[in-house]
């Protein structure tokens, strides 16, 4: 299979302490683009890679104030607006009548904003990259040091080789090195 | 000095490994289902069976095959309806209330819980569709939507707001359960070796690879979806309790529903999760990671709210006398020794009495104790919304109008048909998803492992 393009260079760890050591040396290093693939989500390990705080909560209030607030107009509009009913002698703008509504539906548009958010931000549906072994949803640890997207011009950081980033992740602890190569899931 | 020390708590026994959890959650899924799993599906769906050809014949009939006529307008179905939204309340409480509480034990049964959910607030969404007879107009007669008539739904009614309430409360839940599965498929995917299986649960997956940057998103997206529907699950029985409570009817107009209905839903659907969790784990072999400890500390809120539910009971009759409202007093004497007294005590022996056995540890530890106890609680469950049901509306303001309500036949083949649906689709569920959250049960062992290396314990 001559040709294949390198995808990056995956480090095999064996316990959370070596990956959490083997995570933290190659963000020191500066290599720009890498990840670490866990069986289940590692504690400590958003902070050994220096990842921020995900973004989602912003997503999940913005839908929240957009579902309350279509909730308050939808029944504004309806009842004493379009076709205003007199039921029960009420105000036709009843609003404590209006909140059970309001209330189930900020959570509706909070909650899908936040799943559709959280596929999206993760780049899901995945099709075009494969899972690189077996054993990392069952209990494997890897550090992997990707090789730079096509057309990155960035020069923050080190620079990417396949030689290098291996020899690099040996000497981080990683008990097998191995080169993947691009590939999709069918 | 000395140093208080509390045991970490065991959550999976048998001294099981990573792999033996892929292992043997995968199993049932990659084997032809057994002679037992056969034996249960047949009766489930044949119990679905009965339930669709005795509603095709009711929607041909017409409604008055039920034994629903004036005064008591509102029936088993209302009564299906309510037990089975409430059934629903634990799975939301495990994955979602006990997650916020960093109650750990909950991986072992928080994905069974939570399947139960799903398939349980189906189940109730059948009986506002039927009941109505004409269920193709009533999915849509429900909805605001633009219509030639110009005319809206009345949001000042509960019975729309429960519309929302519990529409809101399945998406949410699916989508909190679809969130959970994620990881899991993929545990599925990258073991099958099946091509089929492998391209099913690829999808499934979503191309999964339990990549940092997305365990990073997905536990902030996890925490998230736990905080809102947590007051999501008490709002949905509350807004279900104001359909009896926002009426002037004596026995339902009274301001403890909303609390006296969540404790009851979260009572009732603890029961049902014993039921099934009890079988789950012997016929799918899962005894090491749904484990006595998770059925004893189940038990002990089953006891818990059992004594809320029976609290609530004593404080309605207290109310009723203290109020001073002859209506009032008149429908609690009424429902505890009037026509109905047999629903009334079926009703407090099996959800006040029968649970205080789970005082004693050994009752509680005790599978085939806690297996009797939970199916009296369903049924308690069940007639407590069959006394609030029929006991408020067989003896209204007007005596000249009294009755007695009776089911027929069709009223309680229905009933059992909605028990098959919801049991074929649990069945499935537990042929084609893993039971147990693995990756969240490896979390909390990676965890266990971490602080007794910590404290020298292993």
């Amino acid at each position: 299979m001559a040709g294949r393009e390198i995808a990056g260079v995956v480090g095999f760890y064996s316990d959370e302490g070596a990956l959490l050591d083997g995570a933290r040396k190659v963000k020191q290093a500066g290599y720009p683009h890498f990840d670490a693939y866990t069986p289940y989500p590692v504690h400590g390990l958003d902070d050994a890679m220096g990842l921020r705080r995900s973004w989602l909560p912003y997503v999940t209030f913005g839908g929240g104030i957009t579902g309350v607030t279509c909730a308050y107009l939808l029944q504004w509009w309806t009842a004493s607006e379009s076709w205003a009913l007199n039921i029960g002698g009420k105000p036709f703008n009843s609003i404590p009548a209006w909140i059970p509504i309001m209330f189930e539906l900020t959570v509706l548009f909070a909650g899908v904003s936040t799943v559709v958010a959280l596929i999206l931000g993760n780049r899901l549906p995945n099709m075009t990259k494969r899972a690189f072994d077996p054993a990392i949803t069952r209990d494997r640890y890897a550090v992997m040091i990707e090789a730079p997207p096509e057309g990155y011009k960035g020069s923050d950081g080190k620079s990417f080789s396949e030689s290098d980033a291996a020899s690099f992740l040996k000497n981080a602890g990683a008990k097998e090195v191995r080169t993947v190569f691009q590939e999709g899931w069918f | 000095m000395s140093e208080m020390t509390i045991p970490p708590d065991i959550l999976v026994t048998g001294g099981k490994t990573f792999t033996h959890v892929n292992d043997d959650v995968s199993a049932p899924l990659e084997r032809w289902p057994t002679w037992k799993w056969w034996v249960c599906f047949a009766v489930a769906l044949s119990c679905l069976g009965t339930g669709v050809i005795l509603a095709s014949d009711m929607f041909m009939t017409g409604l008055g095959v039920l034994g629903l006529n004036e005064p008591v307008g509102w029936g088993c179905f209302i009564v299906n309806f309510v037990f089975w939204v409430g059934i629903g309340h634990a799975g939301t409480l495990i994955s979602a209330i006990l997650f916020l509480f960093r109650q750990k034990w909950r991986t072992g049964i928080n994905r069974s819980a939570e399947a139960m959910t799903i398939f349980a607030v189906m189940t109730a969404l059948l009986f506002p569709l039927i009941h109505t007879g004409r269920p193709w107009y009533a999915a849509i007669w429900l909805l605001p939507y633009p219509n030639q008539r110009e005319l809206w739904v009345n949001f000042r009614s509960p019975l729309l707001w429960d519309v929302f309430a519990v529409s809101t409360y399945f998406t949410i839940s699916l989508l909190f359960w679809y969130v959970g599965l994620i990881p899991d498929f993929a545990s599925v995917r990258d073991r099958a070796k099946n091509k089929v299986r492998k391209l099913v649960y690829t999808l499934l997956s979503m191309g999964w690879r339990g990549s940092n940057r997305n365990w990073s998103h997905y536990e902030v997206a996890y925490l998230l979806l736990a905080g809102l529907s947590t007051p999501l699950v008490l709002s949905v029985h509350s807004v279900v309790s104001f359909d009896f409570a926002v009426s002037n009817i004596p026995g339902w107009h009274t301001t403890i529903f909303p609390p006296y209905f969540v404790a009851g839903a979260i009572f009732s659907g603890f029961a049902m999760v014993v039921t099934l969790l009890v079988i789950v784990r012997e016929v799918f072999n899962l005894k090491d990671y749904i484990t006595i400890n998770h059925l004893e500390k189940m038990n002990k809120i089953i006891m818990t709210t059992g004594m809320m539910v029976g609290y609530a009971y004593a404080c309605e009759f207290f109310i009723a006398w203290y109020s001073g409202n002859p209506y009032e007093a008149f429908t609690f004497t009424n429902r505890a020794f009037g026509p109905y007294w047999w629903a009334y005590w079926i009703m407090t022996s099996c959800n006040v009495i029968i649970p205080q056995v789970f005082w004693w540890k050994k009752m509680r530890t005790n599978v085939g104790v806690m297996f009797v106890v939970s199916l009296f609680v369903n049924i308690g469950m069940w007639f407590e919304r069959f006394v609030i049901t029929v006991t408020s509306l067989h003896r209204d303001f007007l005596p000249s109008s009294w009755a007695y309500y009776t089911p027929t036949w069709y009223d309680w083949g229905i009933t059992i048909g909605a028990m098959g649906f919801f049991f074929t689709f649990f069945l499935l569920f537990c042929r084609v998803f893993p039971v147990v959250a693995m990756a969240e049960v490896k979390g909390v062992m990676a965890h266990g492992n971490h602080v007794s290396k910590e404290k020298g314990v292993a």
